[in-house]
């Protein structure tokens, strides 16, 4: 068969096929449509928003000061289930994994929650993370928390790399997010 | 952008949600279209949930394969409910040889099969923009159009509202050109029947014509919004992953339309 017949018999397909080449092209991204990592929001892909929280022990940590380190953003309240539930998980691999450049913000969403539990809640489980207090609800409303627990996997350079809503997380899921994490830009 | 839907303590998200929905709605329409084409449709129920469960435990098992030390610090987890841990790619391999080897073993014909579970993947398309929609997932690129949604601290393309619309475009038009497929099919089987030995019958419908027009219109239909994405892949010159693919995918399911069409005469 040669060109011209074989145009005939299939100019339909293609002239469906070079319009959408031409949409291909047209449409490319401009530069910065598509780096969502630029602005903030509650969201995988973007900027993890900044904020700034007094902690249980008495300090006060702002997320901007963890740059360069890898960061489980939790929010949970002491009278959540899967928030319990997922404690342990969490200091183990709080644990295994600190010394490498990990933190977690176990915030806790004081605003919906009993602050005279926390500290025997922390006790019973032998937490050794920091406990940052939400006791406005600034932060559980700045990230959207529509489900506690939400946990957010913050890479070093800041960006939000997955969300989970809901838990308990598992022990092997959270691993390999914060192996994967840890291993990025080495 | 509805992610949970709070029902008492239950919180459900609202997207694999919308998706199990699609997926039982997709079947039901399935059963009444594969009977009116005189398919087997327990046959197509059996291969769906075979590729269903074998998709969901070898996307578990590939995940694990992957991030072996973690799994043998907490060897349980293999049973969890978590969707992260799974390995989309290993999903979909297993899910494809499973139902490979359940068509061959039930004697099904390949692109029968494949026309037959097409109300499937058409519903299935419009799931996924949904379970998008609410999730916030494919979110669009900032617009100042007056149809833009604000999303993740912008006004946005609402871009899982046009994957709904084209995806129930595809699945309304799909369904208007089936029932006049099948009147003209009915139309002409009289003269099949008398035709039957000069081989006419094994050309009368073409199978894999509904499945490959399936493909063809669904993936010009993302190869469009993807246009519009705000978190697209980029290639060198900002040329967009997805729709390259699409266009592949395209292409090839246009290549073999041609062929059939030109098979069947």
């Amino acid at each position: 068969m040669d060109f011209r017949q074989y145009f005939r018999q299939n100019w339909g397909s293609l002239l469906v096929l070079s319009l959408a080449l031409a949409w291909i092209w047209a449409s490319r991204a401009p530069e910065g449509a598509t780096t969502g990592g630029q602005i903030p929001a509650p969201r995988a892909g973007f900027l993890a928003p900044a904020f700034s929280l007094s902690t249980l022990d008495g300090g006060e940590i702002a997320l901007d000061d963890l740059r360069g380190q890898v960061v489980l953003i939790n929010i949970w309240a002491t009278w959540c289930p899967p928030c319990r539930a997922e404690m342990p998980a969490m200091q183990r691999v709080y644990e295994d994994y600190h010394e490498q450049g990990f933190e977690i913000l176990a915030i806790n969403s004081t605003v919906q929650d009993t602050f005279s539990q926390l500290d025997p809640f922390v006790k019973e489980y032998g937490l050794t993370f920091p406990i940052p207090l939400d006791q406005a609800g600034d932060v559980t409303r700045l990230y959207q928390i529509m489900s506690l627990p939400t946990s957010f996997f913050v890479g070093k350079d800041g960006v939000i790399r997955e969300v989970v809503v809901g838990g308990p997380m598992d022990e092997a899921l959270l691993r390999t997010r914060i192996e994967n994490l840890l291993k990025e830009g080495q | 952008m509805f992610p949970i839907l709070q029902l008492g303590p239950l919180a459900l998200p609202v997207a694999p949600l919308s998706m199990i929905l699609s997926v039982w709605l997709g079947l039901s329409l399935t059963e009444k279209f594969s009977r009116n084409r005189g398919l087997n449709s327990d046959a197509l129920y059996n291969l769906t949930f075979i590729a269903l469960f074998s998709g969901i435990l070898g996307a578990r098992l590939f995940f694990a394969a992957q991030n072996f030390s973690a799994f043998v610090q907490t060897p349980l987890s293999l049973f969890s409910r978590e969707a992260g841990s799974l390995d989309p790619f290993g999903g979909f391999a297993s899910a494809l040889v499973a139902a490979l080897v359940y068509e061959r073993r039930a004697g099904l014909k390949f692109w029968s099969t494949l026309d037959g579970l097409t109300p499937l993947f058409a519903v299935a398309a419009v799931g996924l923009g949904v379970s998008r929609l609410a999730s916030g997932a494919a979110f669009g690129m900032e617009t100042s159009l007056p149809w833009g949604i604000e999303l993740w601290g912008a006004v946005r393309h609402p871009t899982q509202v046009y994957e709904i619309g084209l995806a129930l475009a595809i699945l309304l038009g799909l369904g208007r050109w089936v029932k006049t497929d099948l009147a003209a099919d009915s139309v002409t089987e009289s003269r099949i029947e008398t035709d039957e030995e000069s081989g006419f019958t094994a050309k009368k419908r073409m199978d894999g014509r509904l499945f490959l027009l399936f493909v063809v219109l669904t993936a010009a239909g993302q190869l469009f919004v993807e246009g519009f994405r705000g978190d697209s892949t980029l290639l060198p010159g900002g040329i967009r992953a997805g729709q390259v693919a699409a266009w592949v995918v395209m292409a090839a399911a246009l290549g073999l339309s041609t062929d059939f069409s030109r098979m069947r005469g």
